[in-house]
């Protein structure tokens, strides 16, 4: 025990703030100068499954990991839609999952905003076709936020939610 | 002459199907077959609709014989499996919604994944006194999939939990019909995210076995190198956060790290963290070339001691063992009634493993280990999957070490066949089915190893207290994207 614990004051695997993407970068600008007042430098996430395959929860999952250590920018993912600023919603959003994600959209008190997170969360991805899906996160909630990528990496992901942030 | 060899020469063999038989039968065979699963003679392994017929595939578990039996059904119902054999119930409830065959005797009639009925849903019912109920999900405090789980307490004890899954059912049956080859593919890795590599090398065989194709060797291995590196990332996670439901974070914290290596060296090798579309049809897409070799084998030795440390520091923390050791008992004999698979079955005394007992290639000349326990607690799987990561590191250096050089891919044609295939994910066997008109996929079903594991949850919940159901779950770790299909 002792020794992980002698590890935890060795160099930490910390690793940079990744770079601003342009693409996120645009799309930051267009949230209003209020947006960003408000959601000053700490958000409160939600994940929201809509229908994921599961792969960009390993992934969002893998930001809590030392290396990108998401809570050093005052981002945490919280337990409830009532705490949370942003929802973080994968997808494509099934017609099983369409009614809880309203209701969890509703119970999310404003200002909000809803980050759709995959290929899937973005217009359905591989699962678009299919009658049991509804389609991208934005046929069912308002989208601020597209991070595309099958699934996005842990970077990308980091990438895009810090762009909420006014620098 | 075996239970399953006499089934199916009482049936019409189709000649198209590979490499295991497939029969047409009539319904006395099948009510015969269903007979033999309820002695628990036969496991079984999958079944499911298609035009005018049903298929199930069943498993002798003595001898390891694969074969499936169809059963026409042009009036629209067949004799259920489930009303005799409950490991069918869940599977029978979705060939209703979803094909529209009546499983003639199936004691539950409700809806499984088709959730029109929305909040409706009849919950079975629960009388005593002194009984409350907790409702949870679909949507969850963590960052986990949706399903929705009924508690029905004592005080603090759980006396029955319901489960209600489907909500991320995506229509993957339908989506498959008329898919050119390369797009299946791209589907079949996305049923359940993390199995990606096991799904693809099930859907690829599944391909190979039914159109002939040989595989060129180099191919075959660096699939294996990819399926133990999805394995052992699976089971660090999981390790970790079983650990940290119990509130004993630092293994998590470490696990994470060592998981994190694991997919970033995936992504190096091989260009995809999680590995999705590396395996296709006739071959892989990546080579492996010889700075990524060497960084593999440097990170095998890597994790192997830290890994070391990690289970050292559990067997040594008596207060998290307080909460694993006894909790969530799976009892064997259920294992063996659901067939269950993987760190499942193996923490409960079945041993069967698809890479060893059908020894497809790589694995009949590698040399490896199946770790099996009795005990059936969280502990046991815990172990089963430390032992495991330890035989998947073993796995790899021989499969850097024998690496064949040669092509990466064969020839695809545009044929027609049909296959069934078996393979080892890291939460249990993936089966495959697949018929191929033309290039074209026909008709694919795909059954994870979650089918025969969630209801198993639900027995081993009762007796526990509520605050231990994260660590059980945790420690079953089911996907419901493969499930819910």
């Amino acid at each position: 025990m002792l020794k992980f614990l002698r590890e935890g004051l060795r160099r930490p695997l910390t690793e940079p703030r990744p770079p601003v993407d342009p693409e996120f970068a645009a799309l930051a600008a267009s949230l209003n100068e209020t947006a960003q007042r408000r959601l000053g430098h700490s958000l409160a996430i939600r994940q929201v499954d809509a229908g994921s395959c599961n792969g960009c929860e390993l992934e969002i999952h893998a930001l809590n990991n030392a290396f990108y250590d998401i809570e050093r920018f005052g981002i945490h993912f919280v337990a409830s839609p009532r705490h949370a600023d942003v929802l973080l919603v994968t997808g494509p959003v099934t017609r099983n999952m369409q009614q809880a994600l309203e209701r969890t959209w509703r119970a999310t008190p404003d200002p909000k905003w809803v980050v759709a997170v995959g290929d899937c969360g973005a217009d359905g991805g591989v699962f678009a076709a299919s009658s049991a899906v509804v389609g991208g996160v934005s046929a069912v909630v308002p989208v601020d936020l597209v991070i595309r990528g099958c699934p996005p990496s842990p970077t990308r992901l980091l990438a895009g939610l810090l762009s909420l942030f006014k620098d | 002459m075996t239970g399953l060899v006499a089934l199916l020469d009482e049936g019409r063999k189709v000649p198209s199907h590979r490499p295991v038989p497939r029969a047409l039968v009539h319904e006395d065979t099948w009510v015969r077959a269903i007979v033999l699963l309820a002695a628990g003679e036969l496991t079984l392994l999958s079944i499911w609709g298609d035009a005018g017929q049903v298929h199930m595939a069943l498993l002798e578990p003595e001898d390891h014989r694969i074969a499936v039996l169809t059963l026409p059904c042009p009036a629209g119902g067949y004799p259920s499996i489930g009303q005799a054999h409950p490991p069918a119930i869940r599977l029978e409830r979705a060939i209703r919604d979803l094909f529209g065959f009546e499983p003639m005797g199936l004691p539950d009639t409700r809806a499984w994944l088709d959730h029109r009925d929305g909040t409706n849903y009849p919950f079975l019912p629960v009388e005593g006194e002194g009984l409350h109920q907790i409702p949870v999900g679909p949507v969850h405090a963590g960052i986990i999939e949706p399903g929705h789980f009924r508690f029905t307490c004592d005080g603090e004890t759980v006396v029955r939990l319901e489960q209600r899954l489907g909500y991320v059912h995506k229509g993957v049956d339908e989506l498959f019909g008329g898919l050119p080859l390369e797009q299946a593919a791209r589907l079949a890795c996305r049923v359940s995210g993390d199995s990606a590599v096991a799904l693809s090398i099930g859907f690829a065989r599944a391909v190979e076995a039914a159109l002939g194709i040989n595989v060129p060797p180099r191919a075959v291995w660096l699939r294996a190198l990819m399926a133990e590196m999805e394995r052992i990332a699976n089971h660090l996670g999981d390790f970790g956060a079983i650990c940290n439901d119990a509130s004993f974070t630092i293994i998590l914290a470490h696990c994470a790290v060592l998981r994190e290596r694991m997919l970033r060296a995936a992504n190096t090798a091989f260009g995809h963290r999680l590995m999705m579309d590396r395996i296709v049809p006739g071959g892989v897409a990546v080579d492996l070339d010889p700075q990524n070799m060497a960084a593999i084998m440097g990170l095998v030795g890597d994790v192997r001691e830290k890994f070391a440390a990690l289970t050292k520091l559990y067997d040594d923390t008596a207060s998290l063992q307080d909460r694993t050791v006894t909790t969530g008992i799976l009892k064997p004999d259920l294992a063996r009634q659901f067939g269950a698979g993987g760190y499942v079955g193996r923490a409960s005394g079945r041993s069967f493993d698809a890479r060893k007992h059908l020894g497809y290639a790589p694995y009949d000349v590698l040399s490896f280990e199946v770790p099996v326990l009795t005990e059936g607690d969280v502990n046991a799987r815990v172990w089963i999957r430390a032992h495991e990561i330890g035989q998947s590191l073993g796995l790899i250096e021989q499969i850097l070490h024998g690496l064949p050089t040669g092509d990466l891919m064969a020839q695809v044609p545009a044929a027609s066949g049909e296959a069934l295939t078996l393979t080892e994910a890291f939460r249990g066997d993936v089966l495959v089915w697949l018929r191929i008109n033309g290039g074209h996929v026909d008709r694919c079903h795909i059954r994870d190893a979650s089918w025969f594991q969630w209801p198993l949850l639900e027995a081993v919940i009762e007796g526990n207290i509520v605050a231990d159901f994260p660590l059980c779950n945790k420690s079953f770790n089911c996907s419901y994207s493969g499930h819910d299909l």
